[in-house]
């Protein structure tokens, strides 16, 4: 919004004329429709790219009929939900029914407010930034719970159910080893947290405290995923059990909605992860920051995220869903005693003054690693895509 | 100076109102047109027995109030934490008894069998 009203007063006599009062709501429902524009569209991007993954995981094509390589698909699937009736079954209690999708869109949406794509291009600084998005992000377990509960249906109530418990129980992981990065940044402003990681890769806050603060990023977007259900962590959906959970009464667009609020806490939680760990906005080398005296860190950010997004999509078509007491095990016996015991060692490092700073082999990690990671993922996906191509040879032959 | 949470309610404003819109726009759409078959509960093609409001297990209960201590107990860590480095090693032992209680609970919650699915 800062970016905005700074367009804005370019503008010769734009101060004099307009009020402040207008020129803040004009920015801000500016900023807004481009959040909406990113969040309404982005699913159908995510939707189609997801299949096509899905599709070459599994040894087949995925969508192909509707446009070239089906692109339009997901565009079919849109304007078929919009419409398609909306069933509102005779047992269900109508307000909470209508009410719990638009809980769950709102909730992924108001996200959006805190996030920083660059020092300017944010909605709002605030100071308890990390906090409000988690907060933020509770809300649509509300409306899950009230989706279930709402649809008076067995299969939709353990549903809800099961996502409240679940979602609730990785809640507390997730805040845990929100504190190690909170204590090391000092500040809960997602600026100031992108702020203390600024000056390339080594500086990052995945490669201080080497390794303690990977496993923190580990239980984190750990964390995260499971917040999203996604699968490994999809039991409030599980289909093999439940038809479709929580949203076995919904159809047409309120079926769509909880969809389009999934693929959005997904980018919102990958976008909290790099501004957590990955340095947010901050180009891996100082160099690259800006591009021809623009700063390109929006860029930055989003394709971060997006390549989280797509670590999400591939741990989907990778692993089986985990049983119920599986994943409480994980989240409470797992995840939750890691997380405390590194508040405790990080909180004792950061106090001796010998590692107040980071251990002295914390720059040496960094690129390293991130270089061997990045050269085997491709090699294992240029070898998977020469199997695809031999595979459809012999296909055709 | 630009108020900092005037930003959040005008997207408020927005998500709500875009909500809105979708559902309007649904109804206008696709028309409604239910029957009996349509309307009924949906139990895999049979005749729903009896209704959804029944009696769950107590798993869930006692989940949601370990969930509640803790996440107290967080919400009271981040204070702590954002004036961790100018606290020292004060504030390194405050946490060190803080955790110790913390850690206590939850053991003995783990003992008792309540994480136990």
């Amino acid at each position: 919004m800062d970016a905005l009203l700074r367009l804005f007063s370019l503008i010769p006599g734009w101060d004099q004329n307009v009020p402040a009062w207008a020129s803040i709501s004009l920015a801000g429902l500016l900023a807004a429709g481009l959040c909406l524009g990113f969040i309404s569209l982005g699913p159908v991007g995510y939707v189609y790219v997801e299949r096509k993954l899905a599709g070459f995981m599994q040894d087949r094509l995925g969508p192909m009929r509707v446009g070239p390589w089906g692109l339009l698909q997901t565009i079919a699937d849109t304007i078929k939900l919009l419409f398609k009736e909306a069933i509102f079954p005779a047992a269900v209690n109508r307000p909470l029914f209508v009410v719990a999708p638009c809980l769950v869109v709102i909730g992924a949406f108001m996200g959006f407010a805190v996030l920083p794509f660059s020092p300017t291009w944010q909605g709002t600084d605030l100071d308890v930034g990390a906090f409000y998005v988690i907060a933020i992000g509770s809300l649509s377990t509300v409306g899950l719970i009230m989706a279930g509960w709402a649809s008076n249906n067995k299969y939709a109530l353990f549903g809800a159910m099961r996502s409240a418990a679940q979602i609730v129980s990785y809640e507390i992981p997730a805040v845990m080893s929100l504190i190690v990065v909170v204590m090391i940044a000092g500040s809960l402003s997602l600026q100031q947290i992108v702020a203390a990681q600024a000056g390339g890769l080594h500086n990052w806050f995945l490669w201080k405290f080497f390794p303690l603060n990977v496993i923190a990023f580990l239980v984190f977007f750990t964390a995260t995923l499971a917040e999203c259900n996604r699968t490994p962590f999809d039991i409030p959906e599980a289909e093999s059990e439940l038809v479709a959970g929580f949203h076995t009464e919904y159809s047409g667009f309120f079926f769509a909605m909880f969809f389009l609020a999934e693929y959005t806490e997904m980018f919102v939680a990958s976008a909290m992860v790099s501004v957590l760990f990955l340095g947010g906005f901050a180009a891996p080398l100082p160099v690259l920051q800006t591009v021809a005296g623009f700063d390109i860190g929006p860029v930055w950010l989003i394709a971060k995220a997006w390549a989280l997004v797509f670590v999400h999509m591939w741990l989907r078509w990778t692993l089986p869903r985990l049983r119920v007491d599986q994943l409480m095990h994980v989240a409470w016996k797992v995840l939750l005693p890691i997380a405390l015991f590194l508040i405790v060692v990080i909180g004792g490092l950061l106090t001796a003054p010998a590692t107040a700073g980071g251990f002295p082999w914390d720059p040496w990690f960094g690129w390293p690693l991130t270089a061997l990671l990045c050269g085997y993922l491709m090699l294992t996906a240029l070898r998977a895509w020469r199997w695809h191509a031999r595979q459809v040879r012999e296909a055709v032959a | 100076m630009l108020p900092v949470y005037v930003p959040i309610l005008i997207l408020a404003v927005v998500a709500i109102g875009f909500a809105a819109f979708t559902i309007v726009a649904s109804h206008l759409l696709g028309q409604p047109r239910p029957t009996d078959a349509k309307s009924a509960v949906y139990e895999c093609g049979m005749p729903a027995i009896g209704t959804a409001r029944e009696r769950f297990p107590i798993k869930f209960y006692l989940v949601c109030m370990i969930f509640i201590l803790l996440d107290v107990d967080a919400a009271f860590l981040y204070p702590w934490a954002l004036i961790y480095p100018q606290l020292g090693w004060f504030g390194f032992v405050e946490m060190l008894v803080f955790m110790t209680l913390l850690g206590g609970g939850f053991a003995y919650a783990w003992k008792v069998g309540a994480l136990d699915w």
